[in-house]
């Protein structure tokens, strides 16, 4: 924002991280402010300066910050977004060897089965010809979302800073979102499940826990954690960095260890999106696998139960004859 | 007065319907009853321990609820279509089968939607449809073309039935307090005046004119829930026309299955005549031709252009579903053209064959619409757990299914004891017409 200039070459992550830090507590005590204006003041004589969401630098009293880290963001707030940001995701697909990692730590953050992902790594084999890679796919948070025009009671929803949301208080279970998503990224609580009780954390569409029986769920981009200046789930645990995140506005994405200019990554490496011909216009890009960093193979090395997934793809089907796997 | 004897005949033609049941129909009633009890303790587990009973899944979301759905809503469409063309064109023969058609349309219209609300993960929050609308969605769109279409039916149905009320009204001294007291409030005052006749078929005329507009509508709106998406076998230009002519075909189909069953029991052979069965047949034969000719472009044009999405849809179609396509597209259509296009054919019970496989057919051919294109997604599904990757229906859904056509059997039967299918009042008109011009060929003579 202020200081676009510091983001030349060379900026780390750091940078970025306290760049985000800092919006994201402008944020909430935007909104802290807010709520506690109507309260009395509670004064501890302790002023901080912080940032409003329209840009101005204000001092406001310590207390009213108290919300922050643990501020909840009600269903109704989360429908506004983070100001002035356009959120994106780049997949690296060359560096992608399915550990599972992103899968995992999504599952553990929202509280998911084992078979519930939010994140899926499928395994793609465009032509029989072509090389079959790894194939991480959330959210695409399209700008066109066909789920968001589909829905009867605006259950889901696509704010300013680009992400799409579903609130569960609001989602009748119609399904119909499900169906209009050519991407197949949204999953249906179809059985009563314990873990819908626990309400030891207040529901928010930005966290997405806890979910709720007959709803919808999806991948959410933490917008939790990016209030908090700290990048989603799946891009911070990915051990080879596949999962690049960041601000369109601000032409900025890292993987948590290096921070790129966006547009350059996209222009250098050939980026794309999935199916850019059904005119969603995702804000995920990929970028193509290859000079891959690993065989193939090395994504072999999980549950016996998640390579059978992957029985349809041309090139398991010779693995399995060659007796590979 | 002449009239009032002849009413007096008819009433009493017509009374031992709407009177006490015979064992078989006791029997029947109680059979149908249990049907629909089963149905409502598949509900109840359903309501209880949530959609997880269903065989509908993550990829499979829509199953045999929206086909069931889209099935009797299609009928309901295609009788008010079939029942406002015979009104506005007073066609000849329309009297023996206007009510089984306005029947048909006004119940189906109320099953059709239960079936959706079968679908529909949080009942509890129904509400928010009308709390929180949002009028881009398509299911809006839906849900006000239905209940429209629904009110405009209802007031269409009660016309032509007012002119039966007063008949029965004067005429049933005999019956119970109760119905006495129900026939005197429905006919609301009408008393076949001439005033009053050409009123209500002035009223009767406008509203069959509307009718046909709001099948139009409501049936093309149902059919954009579909191919307004981007699912490879939904996205398609020709799925609103594709609808009303899938759902002409199964109304014509169902309408003659009705009159079949109806004049079979209740010895209607004086009224419901082989010329019916005919006339009926011939238009099941023209709309099964434009059925096919819909059926054949579909997925002609998806199998010579073969996209990708296209060609993995029809590879499940006909791999998986070989057989059921095969039935669907291929059976259920030709074998009613064959049936029909020979006139040495054509006999009661042979039209009334060829119809039960145009129905049976069509809700194939909805299955194939529905499942398959679900279950091949733009990104493969991949997934090790078999109910996830192919959709199979569970009791559950089957229970209520057949419950659902039960309910339909059952008020047909108990809609039949409170008015004669024959309308009454459609045979004094008749008659009197004929005294008027003799000479014209009528429904009662061959």
């Amino acid at each position: 924002m202020e200081n676009t200039e510091e983001h030349k070459e060379g900026t780390n992550r750091r940078n970025f991280l306290k760049l985000g830090l800092l919006s994201g507590v402008s944020a909430v005590a935007g909104l802290s402010i807010a709520s506690n204006a109507a309260h009395e003041e509670a004064t501890s004589g302790e002023k901080v300066r912080v940032l409003t969401p329209d840009g101005k630098m204000v001092e406001v009293d310590a207390e009213s910050l108290n919300k922050y880290p643990d501020a909840h963001i009600t269903p109704a707030e989360s429908r506004k977004g983070i100001p002035n940001r356009k959120f994106v995701m780049v997949i690296d697909l060359a560096k992608c060897k399915n550990a599972r990692k992103c899968v995992e730590s999504c599952q553990k953050a929202h509280n998911l089965d084992y078979n519930e992902e939010f994140m899926k790594v499928q395994l793609i084999q465009d032509n029989e010809e072509g090389s079959p890679y790894w194939f991480p796919k959330p959210c695409f948070h399209c700008d066109e979302p066909p789920c968001v025009t589909v829905c009867p009671t605006g259950a889901t929803f696509k704010r300013d800073d680009g992400i799409v949301l579903i609130d569960n208080d609001r989602c009748i279970g119609c399904k119909f979102c499900i169906t209009s998503c050519p991407y197949s990224a949204r999953q249906f609580n179809w059985g009563h499940k314990d873990k819908f009780d626990d309400k030891s954390q207040p529901y928010s569409p930005e966290t997405s826990v806890p979910a709720a029986e007959g709803t919808v769920m999806k991948c959410d981009f933490c917008p939790d954690m990016l209030r908090q200046g700290k990048l989603p789930h799946c891009a911070q645990s990915c051990p080879m960095g596949v999962i690049y995140f960041g601000d369109k506005n601000e032409d900025i994405v890292t993987n948590g260890e290096e921070t790129v200019r966006f547009s350059d990554l996209i222009k250098d490496r050939g980026g794309y999106r999935h199916l850019e011909h059904l005119g969603t216009k995702p804000n995920v890009y990929y970028l193509p696998a290859v000079d891959r960093q690993f065989p193939l193979e090395r994504g072999f090395n999980v549950d016996e139960d998640i390579i059978e997934r992957y029985k349809d793809v041309p090139y398991v089907q010779e693995l399995k004859k060659k007796g590979e796997i | 007065m002449d009239l009032e004897i002849r009413k007096r005949e008819l009433v009493k033609e017509f009374s031992p319907m709407l009177k006490k049941s015979t064992k078989t129909s006791k029997i029947w009633i109680a059979f149908l009853i249990a049907i629909i009890l089963v149905g409502v303790v598949a509900f109840i587990i359903q309501a209880v321990k949530g959609h997880e009973v269903t065989g509908m899944r993550d990829n499979v979301v829509w199953g045999i609820y929206i086909i069931n759905f889209i099935f009797f809503v299609c009928l309901s469409y295609s009788g008010a279509f079939i029942s406002g063309i015979l009104h506005f064109f007073k066609t000849p023969w329309k009297n023996s089968v206007m009510r089984i058609v306005e029947i048909i349309t006004v119940l189906s219209l109320i099953i059709g939607p239960i079936f959706i609300l079968l679908c529909i993960g949080r009942l509890d929050r129904l509400h928010y449809l009308f709390l929180y609308p949002r009028i881009q969605s398509p299911i809006t769109w839906d849900i006000i073309a239905i209940l429209t279409d629904l009110i405009g039916c209802f007031i269409y149905l009660y016309l032509t039935f007012i002119p039966d009320f007063a008949i029965l009204r004067d005429n049933s001294k005999k019956a119970p307090a109760w119905r006495q007291k129900l026939y005197k409030k429905l006919a609301i005052g009408y008393y076949d005046t001439p005033t009053q006749r050409e009123k209500l078929h002035k009223i009767t005329r406008t509203m069959s004119a509307m009718i046909i507009a709001l099948a139009i509508i409501a049936y093309s709106v149902l059919a954009w829930i579909f191919s307004l998406t981007l699912q490879p076998g939904w996205n398609s230009s020709i799925f609103a026309p594709y609808f009303i002519v899938a759902g002409l075909y199964s109304g014509i189909g169902v309408i003659i299955i009705a009159m079949y069953l109806i004049r079979k029991f209740y010895h209607l052979e004086h009224y419901i005549r082989k010329i019916h069965f005919i006339g009926a047949g011939v238009i099941l034969l023209v709309i099964s031709l434009l059925f096919g000719y819909f059926t054949f472009s579909e997925y002609f044009s998806r199998w010579f252009s073969h996209k990708t999405h296209d060609v993995n849809l029809l590879n499940t179609l006909f791999n998986r579903y070989f057989w059921m396509f095969i039935f669907a597209n291929y059976i259920g259509v030709i074998a009613p053209i064959i049936i029909l296009f020979f006139k040495k054919f054509r006999t009661i019970k042979s039209i009334t064959f060829a119809a039960v496989i145009a129905v049976l057919g069509l809700w194939f051919n909805r299955y194939l619409i529905i499942v398959p294109t679900l279950e091949t997604p733009y990104l493969p599904i991949q997934d090790s757990r078999p109910e996830f990757i192919h959709y199979s229906a569970t009791w559950i859904e089957w229970a209520l299914s057949f419950a659902g056509v039960a309910a339909f059997i059952l008020f047909f039967i108990l809609i039949m004891r409170l008015v004669p299918i024959i309308p009454m009042s459609g045979i004094i008109d008749h008659e009197r017409e004929q005294k008027r011009h003799p000479k014209n060929l009528t429904q009662n003579q061959k």
